[in-house]
């Protein structure tokens, strides 16, 4: 089995995609000759031709809703936005039309989209290249989020957005593009969406995150063991729909929960988790539940990112004081 | 030194009074053969004036009627196959009603109705109310049909005001850096609600937005149906021939308010309004009709007496469909609904349930 890396396994994705779906088309900006600025679709263009893989003019709305007729028509376009801080013109295209395409016609039309994005800091970028957007998206009725937090998880939810018949927004936290390296065993085989995954088993508390946020918080839990505490750690994965069972299930058993996200505070799906909690499984909780996020500020340029997101310091305090309550 | 220079065309056939400025084109050498066409522009009016009524006495939604504008659409989509994809906006009833939509559909997406969203041909775009948001629809499906070597075309077709939108531009840039198979239509009826043309923009014309995107654009007299139809025709065939887009300005006039919602009589003095009467579609064509010996005042009224009873039995038929059953605002969401919508749906069938 190959040893990839995030962005590798992205790759791979595309390319068993491609092999085996011939409406698969990869499209967007600078993701053919140069194979995207994060070498995502690296070799797709050599391996498959300009018909299948190409790029598009420098424009966000137009590559979103060129996706949408592509897709209209049969097609499965997977398309770049090269950073998700320039996704927002893409926004009205995913909101107006992707998300509402099939309800529109009441079924005669689909949109089997993928739109693909960076989300996210950490990689010492210029301005406007370290944001994370996904309440943007998990407000839109009739969208798939998806956040891939490692390799396999890359790998095999890539591919299960991109065969599901309706729209999805995946978005890679570039932070893990080259941080570690999985066997990922190329075989076609999806993950399946709408899924949150228990990373780790614990009883003590239950530590809840997505995308990079997986990095800080298992570094977490594994200083908390040290510690004899046992976290429980829940990779959310799909933003929206969002699967609260196994969530539910932990909270039931510890009693403490803290969610961990990147994107800033307010309106983000940390908060849509913690109502849900709050809804279902309030009388479970011996603590109150704790958000260890970004700020509510312009994500910092590069010589403070590191204080805006979550480290593994705040999320350990975090589950201490949930502890130290009750 | 020029290194670039252009020149916008304008094309009419019947002018005002219905006299053939230039020999017709093919299609409408048998003055008979034309007769379609009117009599669709008149069933397109007659529905809207209908349409409004019901919107005025509280049986429809907001509407926007085409008053002045037939030509447009009725010449589009009588240029177009019926395999050809449509890519309309709001106020294009005239074409998809040429394709086979049915009146009570119209009524009844208006009406607020999503069951009126079923019917059409199979690949046609649904009505895009955001202004200029389908115009990239439009180039994505055109370059599925160049992808798949099909020889068929998309037309998408806008008003004077989605010129100004980025998503235009971008769509336009896209089309003609591919040469997909795609006609762009723009229904100029000078106003975008309260903002006349002039206001829009300071270009002279909008066919010529399309020559920076390295497409063929001109002007056609938006009021003469002939003129539309042929320009489209033409633009059809380039593109199936692989040619590429074109883009054709109608030039028409809005002759009634922006919807049922507006009063235009706030920006705009009914005397501007009543001198373009005198260009609209309908009198011109039946003018020539009339001078050709093909159509007289019993057709006439032979026409409008069966029409008024079609859209009568459509108004009949509409008003009497039952009420859409909440649930079905879950209906269409997904391919297969997921679990935490399920739940939110079993939640509004039994709110349904407990205050019946
Ligand atoms: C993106 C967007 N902005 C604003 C509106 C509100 N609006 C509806 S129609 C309209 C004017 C459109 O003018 P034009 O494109 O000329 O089409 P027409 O109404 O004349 O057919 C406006 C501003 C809208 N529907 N979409
Ligand atoms: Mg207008």
């Amino acid at each position: 089995m190959p040893e990839v890396t995030l962005v590798g396994a992205v790759n791979l994705a595309l390319a068993r995609a491609l092999e085996d779906d011939p409406t698969v088309l990869v499209l967007g900006e600078d993701v053919g000759v140069d194979g995207g600025v994060f070498r995502a679709t690296d070799g797709l263009l050599q391996r498959f031709g300009s018909e299948r893989v190409f790029d598009t003019p420098l424009a966000e709305a137009g590559i979103a809703g060129l996706a949408v007729g592509l897709a209209a028509q049969g097609f499965r376009p997977v398309a770049e936005i090269q950073f998700s801080g320039f996704i927002y013109p893409a926004i009205d295209q995913m909101a107006s039309h992707a998300a509402r395409l099939r309800n529109r016609t009441r079924g005669r039309l689909s949109c089997p989209m993928v739109l693909r994005a960076p989300n996210g800091g950490g990689i010492r970028a210029a301005e406007h290249h370290s944001e994370s957007v996904e309440a943007f998206f998990v407000n839109i009725p009739g969208l798939r989020v998806v956040v891939p937090s490692s390799p396999t998880k890359a790998y095999g939810l890539l591919l299960a957005a991109i065969r599901d018949p309706d729209p999805v927004v995946f978005l890679e936290p570039p932070r893990l593009y080259r941080a570690v390296k999985e066997e990922v065993a190329d075989d076609g085989r999806a993950l399946p969406l709408d899924t949150s995954f228990v990373l780790r088993t614990g009883t003590d508390v239950t530590l809840v995150t997505w995308g990079a946020g997986v990095i800080e918080t298992m570094a977490a839990a594994d200083s908390l063991a040290a510690d004899g505490v046992e976290a429980e750690v829940i990779d959310v994965a799909c933003l929206k729909p969002l699967d609260m069972e196994p969530i539910l299930a932990s909270v039931e058993r510890t009693g403490r929960c803290v969610i961990v996200h990147e994107a800033p505070l307010t309106g983000a799906p940390g908060a849509e988790i913690a109502a849900r909690i709050a809804e279902r499984g309030l009388m479970s909780l011996v603590a109150p539940l704790q958000r260890v996020t970004g700020y509510d500020t312009v994500m910092p340029l590069l010589r403070l990112e590191k204080q805006f997101i979550p480290s593994s310091r705040r999320v350990i305090d975090a589950a201490i004081r949930t502890l130290e309550y009750a | 030194m020029a290194v670039a220079t252009f020149e916008i065309g304008f094309t009419r056939f019947l002018d005002r009074s219905g006299e053939a400025v230039q020999p017709l084109p093919a299609f409408a050498s048998e003055a008979k053969a034309l007769i379609p066409l009117y009599r669709s522009m008149t069933r397109l009016r007659m529905f809207d004036a209908k349409a409004v009524s019901l919107q005025r006495t509280g049986r429809l939604g907001t509407y926007a009627a085409a008053l002045g504008e037939e030509a447009v659409t009725i010449g589009l989509a009588s240029a177009m196959a019926p395999d050809d994809i449509l890519v309309p906006a709001f106020r294009h009833q005239g074409a998809q009603l040429w394709r086979g939509v049915g009146l009570i559909d119209i009524l009844a997406y208006w009406g607020g109705d999503e069951r009126g969203s079923v019917a059409g041909p199979p690949e046609d775009f649904p009505v895009c109310v955001p202004i200029g948001t389908h115009f990239p629809h439009a180039v994505g499906a055109a370059l599925a049909i160049k992808l798949r070597r099909q020889k068929r075309a998309v037309v998408c077709i806008g008003g004077d005001g989605s010129t100004s939108k980025g998503d235009v531009y971008e769509a336009m840039n896209m089309a003609g850096l591919w040469k997909v198979p795609l006609v762009f239509v723009i229904s100029n009826n000078q106003w975008a609600i309260s903002v006349p043309r002039q206001r829009q923009t300071a270009a002279a014309t909008l066919a010529q937005k399309a020559i920076a995107a390295g497409i063929p654009g001109e002007q056609v007299d938006g009021n003469d149906v002939i003129a539309v139809r042929h320009a489209v025709d033409q633009a059809l065939a380039a593109a199936r021939e692989g040619l590429g887009p074109r883009l054709i300005e109608a030039v028409t006039y809005r002759l009634g308010d922006h919807t049922t919602s507006d009063d235009a009589t706030r920006y705009r003095d009914d005397a501007t309004v009543s001198s373009h009467w005198a260009e609209e579609p309908l009198v011109r064509l039946r003018r020539y009709l009339t001078a050709e010996g093909v159509w007289s005042k019993a057709d006439e009224e032979a026409m409008q007496t069966a029409l008024a009873a079609e859209i009568d039995k459509a108004v009949t038929d509409y008003l009497a469909m039952p009420p859409p059953s909440p649930q079905s605002m879950f209906d269409h969401l997904f391919a297969t609904l997921p679990a935490e919508l399920k739940a939110q749906r079993d939640a509004l069938a039994e709110e349904e349930v407990l205050h019946a």
